[in-house]
């Protein structure tokens, strides 16, 4: 057993960070920026990562990935896309629709579904106003037409890796929102020190941390699993990583608002941002507690 | 002991609910729209005579004793009506530290709805840290004039009269130096711009930015120097679930929460919720009844908003387990919810108040 990443998933990793540290909006005004969206678009299209499944990514390299796009918001598609890469490979200009609405559809033009052992794709309509700032949804036009099927062991195994990629996207959104707020305790000052050397501050943020190190152990097992456990598995561990992420997600993000104080709570301060793509993510592919079963280990 | 209403509540009650039936259904209960029409609400409940019942009937209140606003946000919430404008905290500040000129030229107004109100105290670099605040006035004859820029400032936008705190005497201690006054937002020194809240609600709060602003001498509130004891008490009263009347906005969300649910089995997030609001409820009675005692406000407060506070957040994660993301009315109670550990001292600064004032366990 060596649950290390190897080398080469490290170096992807750090290519992920790097790109996404670039050209991730940097502040809320930033969302608004078309220019900096279209060299990230850019950026993003060359590095191939969206075909990441059919150039043969295992489950654990698409997870470092998403994690780093979602630790700084990078607000052009990803995970969509390397999910309709899965199912149709190859495909391009791809995303995925869950209850009939197209996700992450930001300049993609259809959205692929699973509907039993059908593989559907649909053009993408007009866009839907949501929850998350970085991420569209859009309305699907027309009915979708049937591209290829697959079996049951497939599907199973693509809802694992779904799962897995939205619990990646969750741990990188906290990651983002307890960096952003380790930074700003640092600075901002009352009653003459800054607030981070307040032990009520600082235990804030030394519990986020710990979540975030929870969900890091908790997905590298899921995202590994994609590949090497049988289906059902994989999906059970998709499930306990999801279920661990979601709720780690949303108290660091909470955390983020709260050390921010009056500020955290205007639409100025990135952390919402953070907060609302975590929300989605978390119902993007849910996992409910009862579907945890008796059965595990 | 008795949780029973006297024949007396039970009649207002009655009275009360009557008039809920025709009006409740009438003004929004949240986000912009709320805000819209938050002044034409307060002027209804007033008239109808449901608001300002413990406040003196001089003012325009009802002389009633404290337990009948828990009448009152019991009513509300069972009816589905907006939560009663919350700015108890701002009459028992002019109540207690205004002169009878003061109380009986604003009070009035500001209990009717007529006049509306804003709290200037919080600055961008002093929140938590009050004391710390820059904005001055400086008398110049019988008038002060206003520097300064106040930051968070809820209902700045509709606001006719600004509660202000700012320092008159640089050169006294950082708590000595602050005075009070009442100054009118409607002038060339006063300018305010909204402030887009995270849920997207924009007239919550603004910021206040004053330049050469003027209040006439007589409108300082209490004596100079007496600024930092009004925001105390200030502070203290908007701590207080009773005073605020936020237990009728949880009870109303937990009441639609549960309707939501099919089924004779509420999810666990839902059941917490009726917990806890259930717990604020009865803590708001044991409270007020206290009060007949003359129990005055103390650091208890903090324990208060602390109840309040996890209240108010079990509820917001209950609208984010039934509508996820995707509900935008549920996502909007649970975003502000966020706010309630901030707004009126964040819930570090109330544990630092308990432990310190009421453990004893300060530095
Ligand atoms: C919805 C809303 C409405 C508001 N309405 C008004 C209003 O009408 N009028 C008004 O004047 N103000 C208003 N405020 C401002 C509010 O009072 C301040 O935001 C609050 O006091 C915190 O100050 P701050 O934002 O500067 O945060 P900071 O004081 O900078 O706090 C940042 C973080 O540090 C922590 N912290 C700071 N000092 C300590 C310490 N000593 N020990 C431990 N932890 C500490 C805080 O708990 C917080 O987590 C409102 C705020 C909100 C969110």
């Amino acid at each position: 057993m060596d649950v290390r990443l190897t080398a080469e998933q490290r170096q992807l990793r750090d290519a992920a960070a790097g790109l996404a540290d670039d050209l991730g909006p940097g502040s809320v005004l930033d969302l608004d920026d078309a220019e900096r969206t279209g060299r990230l678009e850019k950026a993003v299209g060359a590095t191939g990562w969206r075909a990441l499944r059919s150039d043969g990514a295992s489950g654990v390299e698409v997870a470092l990935v998403v994690e780093e796009f979602g630790r700084r918001l990078v607000d052009v598609p990803l995970l969509g896309p390397v999910l309709a890469d899965d199912l149709a490979p190859g495909i391009s200009s791809a995303t995925v629709a869950v209850d009939g609405r197209a996700r992450d559809t930001r300049g993609m033009r259809r959205a692929l579904s699973v509907e039993g052992d059908r593989v559907m794709s649909a053009e993408i309509g007009p866009l839907v106003p949501g929850t998350d700032l970085t991420r569209h949804a859009a309305e699907l036009r027309g009915t979708p037409e049937q591209i290829g099927t697959l079996s049951d062991e497939a599907a199973v195994r693509w809802r694992a890796l779904a799962v897995v990629a939205t619990s990646a996207d969750l741990l990188g959104t906290a990651r983002g929102a307890h960096t952003l707020a380790r930074d700003y305790a640092r600075i901002r000052e009352q009653y003459g020190r800054t607030i981070g050397s307040y032990q009520a501050v600082a235990h804030l943020l030394a519990e986020a941390l710990a979540l975030v190190e929870g969900s890091v152990s908790v997905l590298r097992h899921a995202a590994w699993a994609v590949d090497e456990l049988p289906p059902a598995e994989a999906l059970r561990a998709a499930r306990i990583a999801k279920l661990y992420c979601a709720r780690a997600a949303r108290t660091v993000c909470e955390t983020a608002v709260q050390v921010h104080g009056g500020t955290g709570n205007t639409w100025e301060c990135l952390a919402h941002v953070h907060l609302r793509r975590a929300l989605t993510s978390t119902d993007l592919f849910p996992v409910r507690l009862e579907e945890i079963d008796r059965g595990l280990s | 002991m008795d949780f029973r209403d006297s024949p007396e509540e039970a009649a207002f009650r009655d009275r009360l609910r009557a008039w809920l039936t025709e009006h409740a259904d009438a003004f929004p209960t949240a986000g912009d729209a709320y805000w819209a029409r938050q002044g034409e609400w307060h002027r209804a409940l007033h008239a109808a005579g449901f608001f300002g019942l413990s406040w003196p009937a001089q003012y325009g209140g009802h002389d009633l004793p404290p337990v009948y606003d828990v009448i009152l946000d019991e009513e509300l919430a069972r009816a589905g009506a907006p939560a009663r404008p919350s700015l108890g905290y701002l009459v028992q500040g002019l109540g207690r530290h205004g002169g009878e000129e003061l109380r009986s030229r604003f009070l009035p107004g500001m209990i009717d709805g007529t006049e509306r109100w804003c709290q200037g105290f919080s600055e961008p670099g002093a929140g938590s840290d009050l004391a710390s605040l820059t904005t001055t006035a400086t008398r110049d004859g019988d008038t002060y004039v206003v520097h300064g820029h106040k930051i968070w400032t809820s209902y700045s936008d509709v606001a006719d009269w600004c509660l202000l705190l700012a320092r008159t005497d640089p050169a006294a201690p950082r708590h000595k130096g602050i005075s009070a006054f009442i100054v009118a937002m409607a002038q060339p020194g006063v300018e305010q711009k909204p402030l887009k809240m995270m849920s997207g609600v924009s007239r919550e709060f603004g910021q206040v930015f004053l330049d050469g602003a003027t209040v006439p001498a007589d409108q300082m509130v209490g004596a100079p120097g007496e600024g930092w004891a009004l925001a105390m008490t200030v502070v203290g009263h908007e701590r207080e679930p009773s005073t605020l009347g936020f237990t009728a906005r949880y009870g109303k969300l937990v009441r639609e929460l549960v309707d939501h649910t099919p089924g004779d089995t509420l999810p666990p997030e839902v059941a917490w919720a009726v917990v806890e609001t259930e717990m604020l409820r009865l803590h708001v009675r044991r409270r007020l009844s206290e009060q007949l005692d003359g129990v005055s406000h103390g650091p208890e407060g903090s324990l208060d908003k602390l109840l309040m506070t996890w209240t108010e957040q079990t509820v917001g994660h209950a609208a984010l387990a039934v509508g996820g993301a995707g509900d935008p009315d549920l996502l909007h109670a649970y975003l502000y919810s966020r706010a309630q550990s901030v707004m009126g001292g964040t819930s570090q600064i109330q544990k630092n108040i308990i432990a310190a004032r009421i453990l004893g366990l300060g530095a």
